[in-house]
């Protein structure tokens, strides 16, 4: 095999952004196998069996891999790699979680947040918070990488199948235990994959008037995102954050309410097709970069602006 | 029966996250002359982190370790004024690459024997976010990434990791290697005091070679080139003329 990419997925659905790696791994030539790794989960395989350009699936299906611990994902992906020049996984929790450890048991480098790829050897990723984009020539054997989703568009999915192999060997043992998982209830779309994004900062002062964007995002059938600064000052959960650190979004609309803009936020969103700022203060670096921008209070404007879509 | 950990904590000297770092006119690399350094932001963290759980008298000894030049130095003393104990520098004028570091590290943990590693998730240099994972791998130990609360108990560390969507939490067998995220806590500045005392307490210099490593070479940075710049666009005076626009562009 020339690839294996290992899905992300919650035993139930694939998600998307799995799709998008696919895409990467065909950049690299033929004979894909994607492994998916969990527990009653051949939905999920037989999802990925229909992605295009996939030639295989391997489905570990196993209660030991409910949960998808890296001590126990890592050395099952590591063992079905030896023959694979590439590992592909999602720059997600998910995959920065195991595969590093994948890369060690290797004894590989691992590339992250690989954004372009040039050659068989050869790819580009951000470093310093993306200040700037590095050109990177590995000499390993075999690339263990992870993808940045923005960067690639999702495979298509077809109507063919191709065949799913299933095994159950549980490796990795039971250091580590799965307590709990509370995951945000909300029926928004994911932050990454929603095609409008309207993000908060600190101009928003409160927890309490992130109420504002909420109904703007209902209008939009948005996604609502933060600037660290938001965070930090703990109006919203850090999974909101948007940036180098948080989450790396590129919708067709992003719309910054009381952000100012700084270098670690804007790497995270300066791949959005459309950027709309809201701010009261007209010198904010926000500015430099937004297609739209608007200079006021947005407690005035943002709900001037939910009035207008709605109607 | 209480628990008296041994600590380790890794602090890296890199560019202060509040300098505006510029790609170098020739794309060789980043411009880091004349910029100010600092520990690494997610590194403060951990050393916070192993301090707290001194002051909470979990821990009994934290060792915090830098690899890097002999300006390194200013790294671990920060930390040992923050509170560490002690330090060792792995001294290089190599940049060692995420692999490397983590074999460095191993062989350090077999002469130390830690029951806890602490590492940042990530150094905001070369943003890799790997060096922890790697870590737990060649050690075969537990690991809890990316994390926002920690908690000792019956020789166990309970993690809550902040992943996609929400909080997992984790139980995981000592010894373990776990990174910070930035919720984890807030790091204290060092008092005037501290950093005093800071300068009596041990710091020690290793050579890799010392520690039986010979780290590789197994990629190369051909160049790095400044990212593509988006101009500015303009500026709308009502709201109306805001929707306006959207509309035109078929986004809303």
């Amino acid at each position: 095999m020339n690839s294996i990419v290992v899905a992300e997925h919650n035993n139930q659905q694939l998600n998307p952004v799995t799709l998008k790696v696919i895409t990467a791994a065909k950049q690299l030539g033929d004979d894909i196998t994607v492994i998916v790794i969990g527990h009653d989960c051949a939905a999920v395989a037989a999802q990925a069996a229909k992605a295009q350009g996939v030639s295989k699936v391997i489905q570990a299906d196993a209660p030991g891999y409910q949960h998808q611990l890296a001590e126990n994902v890592a050395p099952l992906v590591a063992d079905l790699a030896k023959q694979a020049k590439y590992v592909l996984a999602p720059a997600t929790t998910f995959g920065k979680n195991f595969m590093p450890r994948v890369a060690a048991l290797l004894d590989v480098a691992q590339l992250s947040e690989v954004i372009e790829i040039i050659d068989a050897d050869t790819f580009k990723r951000p470093i310093y918070a993306g200040n700037g984009i590095a050109t990177v020539k590995s000499s390993d054997p075999q690339k263990v990488m992870t993808v940045r989703s923005v960067a690639f568009a999702a495979t298509d999915i077809g109507s063919e199948a191709v065949p799913i192999e299933t095994i159950d060997n549980v490796v990795g043992g039971d250091k580590t235990t799965f307590v709990k998982q509370t995951l945000n209830e909300s029926d928004r779309p994911e932050l990454t994959a929603a095609k409008v994004v309207i993000s908060g900062g600190r101009g928003l002062q409160s927890g309490e008037n992130f109420k504002i964007l909420e109904k703007l995002a209902d209008v939009l059938g948005a996604a609502i995102g933060a600037s660290r600064a938001a965070v930090d000052a703990g109006y919203v959960p850090n999974d909101y954050q948007v940036g180098q650190t948080g989450k790396i979004v590129a919708p067709e609309l992003y719309i910054a309410v009381g952000i100012s803009g700084a270098i670690q936020h804007l790497a995270g969103m300066k791949e959005s097709k459309i950027i709309v700022a809201i701010n009261k203060d007209e010198e904010a670096p926000i500015f430099q970069v937004a297609d739209y921008g608007i200079v006021g209070d947005l407690f005035e404007i943002v709900p001037k602006f939910t009035e207008l879509l709605s109607c | 029966m209480t628990e008296k950990l041994k600590i380790l904590v890794t602090a890296k000297r890199v560019v202060d996250y509040n300098v505006k770092v510029r790609v170098k006119p020739d794309h060789s690399g980043i411009d880091t002359n004349n910029v100010k350094m600092s520990m690494n932001p997610f590194d403060e963290i951990a050393v916070e982190e192993a301090v707290r759980l001194k002051e909470k008298g979990v821990a009994a000894e934290i060792i915090v370790v830098s690899v890097g030049d002999n300006k390194s130095v200013e790294t671990l003393r920060t930390a040992l004024a923050l509170g560490a104990d002690r330090a060792i520098l792995v001294e290089t004028n190599d940049a060692i690459q995420p692999l490397g570091i983590a074999k460095i590290l191993q062989a350090l943990v077999k002469q130390e024997q830690p029951d806890l590693v602490i590492m940042g998730k990530q150094s905001i240099d070369g943003d890799n976010n790997q060096t922890g994972q790697m870590l737990a791998a060649l050690l075969d130990w537990s690991q809890g990434t990316f994390i926002s609360e920690l908690t000792i108990e019956n020789h166990k560390a309970n993690v809550t990791r902040e992943i996609d969507g929400g909080l997992e939490t984790l139980a995981l067998t000592l010894p373990a290697v776990v990174t910070t995220d930035l919720r984890l806590n807030e790091p204290r500045y060092a008092s005037l005091p501290n950093i005093m005392k800071a300068k009596k307490k041990p710091l020690e210099t290793v050579t890799i070679d010392s520690l039986g490593v010979t780290p590789k070479t197994r990629f190369e940075i051909t160049k790095v080139e400044p990212p593509a710049q988006r101009s500015a666009g303009i500026k709308v005076e009502t709201v109306e003329e805001l929707v306006e626009k959207l509309k035109t562009a078929g986004v809303v």
